[in-house]
């Protein structure tokens, strides 16, 4: 495998500023003439890079969205509004890359992937994790996101019950792999839960209600999840298995290819179809209303036959890094 | 491209229509789903709203040495506000309302009663938009935390599209009913 290191000069000013403000704890060696030499340690080293992954999640759009954006904004008439809101996001995918700052200041619930090999510590990962979202934070790359449910205090620094969301997986592999998505309260609030059969939609326990269904929800939610937009699916599993599931699939590459033939085509089908509504970009009306559309699909009980719908805005803040042994991102996996 | 300009008045929002652009400079104030709900429940607001434009956004704002620095500021989902939008609009006189994703039928007639728009800025365009406040003037019910509270700034050239004008014109309704049509056909 080629290791492509992460230069420095690559590491966003933010970041950099950081690092040289507050180092996280170092092991210091003393060396000729008196000289402290700091070096990093596997702890430091990962808050370092989960600190540019938060980053960079942030503050770019991954290429495969920023490739369907601009396909959207050449197919909308000239003198739209669908027109001026394309443009202003283009706009603001290029400004916040360049200032590495939010592309929206709803910087999301923080749902971290770990992929990790056999013996790996995830307490210790979730401990340097949480000082990595602590410090992003501070830096206003995540807002004060995090709050009670209960007494409605804010905290301030994104940690608290179920935040930041971690899922661990282990795998057969020796590397750690971290995916990230940041996921914005618009979208997550337009998100929906069907269970089949439903009669008021007439849709049955097929394909052809899942299409349903799936269309259904894309037109409840109008310009409300800022579209254009992206549909993470899942059919069946369990209400919670669902919803998870759905947004794995926001974690594919928007033009990969589905395996399972009748969910590739439903997938382009739905793409398709929902262009036709003319809800457009914010909803104002235009061509553009979805992106992309992602389904996969889990065993379900005889009983219940749920689909669930993650819809995903057009600010689509997906990264995932590659760790070497020494906790060094060795690859961008978007 | 309509400039608007502050002092906002009345006369000059009764112009608006659906499907304007326009471009905001003066003084707006944020307020989201925490202000709304303690104000319907009774609290007066801070600062006079008479004639001014609420903002439903929870900006990133950073504090360095006193001073407040916005990195990001794009507007949240409106539709939250419904409820209690048109009261503010009945009890302070705001003039304008600023968000994402439209609002219902209350705040329609509210918009035509009182005399108000509701202007739609571009969902996620955190940055574009933050270039555009000159200036954090105040904060008010911090107590909320930094994105429920109420920031008063100062904007240049805030680019927005009215999408519910003061004369009973919503463009979310008629989107939504064209695309219900629609829809019917591919089904």
């Amino acid at each position: 495998m080629t290791v492509i290191l992460i230069l420095f000069k690559d590491i966003p000013m933010a970041v950099r500023k950081a690092i040289k403000k507050k180092p996280a704890k170092t092991t210091k060696k003393k060396v000729k003439k008196g000289k402290v030499l700091a070096l990093r340690t596997p702890e430091s080293q990962l808050f370092d890079s989960l600190l540019i992954l938060i980053t960079k999640a942030s503050t770019e759009i991954p290429d495969d969205v920023q490739r369907e954006i601009i396909k959207g904004l050449k197919r909308e008439l000239k003198n739209t509004t669908a027109k001026y809101a394309m443009d202003i996001i283009t706009k603001n995918i290029e400004l916040a890359k360049k200032k590495i700052q939010p592309l929206c200041q709803d910087t999301g619930t923080i749902i971290f992937y770990v992929n990790h090999p056999v013996g790996f510590n995830q307490g210790d990962f979730t401990k340097t994790c949480h000082k990595a979202v602590v410090q992003a934070t501070k830096l206003g790359i995540l807002r004060q996101n995090s709050v009670n449910s209960l007494t409605g205090k804010n905290e301030g620094m994104n940690i608290g019950p179920g935040h930041p969301n971690i899922h661990f997986h282990e795998h057969k592999k020796k590397t750690v792999e971290v995916k990230l998505m940041l996921k914005g309260g618009g979208c997550e609030n337009v998100g929906a839960q069907y269970a089949l059969p439903n009669t008021e939609l007439e849709a049955g326990r097929d394909l052809d209600g899942v299409r349903k269904v799936i269309l259904d929800a894309v037109q409840k939610a109008q310009g409300k999840g800022c579209g254009p937009g992206v549909l993470g699916v899942c059919i069946g599993g369990d209400r919670g298995a669902g919803y998870v599931n759905s947004k794995e699939q926001l974690f594919r590459m928007l033009d990969d290819t589905n395996e399972i033939k009748e969910l590739e085509k439903l997938e382009k089908d739905i793409v398709k179809t929902a262009n036709k509504l003319g809800i457009g970009p914010m909803g104002f009306g235009g061509k553009t209303t979805l992106l992309g559309c992602k389904v996969g699909a889990l065993n379900r009980l005889p009983a219940s036959f749920y689909v669930s719908i993650s819809y995903m805005c057009w600010a689509y803040r997906r990264q995932g890094i590659l760790l070497r042994r020494d906790n060094k991102i060795s690859k961008w996996l978007y | 491209m309509i400039k608007l300009k502050y002092p906002f008045d009345k006369k000059e929002i009764r112009k608006l229509k659906v499907g304007d652009m326009v471009l905001i400079s003066g003084k707006m104030y944020t307020g989201r789903d925490a202000v709304h709900h303690r104000i319907h429940n009774g609290t007066k607001p801070p600062v006079d709203l008479k004639n001014q434009i609420i903002y439903h956004c929870g900006p990133v704002v950073v504090e360095e040495k006193g001073k407040y620095r916005v990195t990001a500021a794009g507007p949240t989902t409106s539709i939250r506000e419904e409820p209690y939008q048109w009261e503010v609009m009945r009890d302070y006189g705001i003039v304008g309302v600023i968000g994402k994703g439209g609002m219902g039928p209350k705040t329609l007639k509210g918009c035509k009663d009182y005399g108000c728009v509701y202007f739609h800025a571009i969902g996620g365009a955190a940055q574009v938009l933050a270039e555009k406040i000159i200036s954090i003037d105040n904060v008010y019910w911090k107590d909320l935390g930094s994105p429920e509270a109420i920031w008063e700034m100062t904007v240049e050239d805030f680019p927005v599209v009215v999408t519910m004008d003061s004369h009973g014109n919503s463009l979310h309704a008629k989107i939504n009913d064209e695309s219900t049509k629609a829809l019917k056909k591919e089904l």
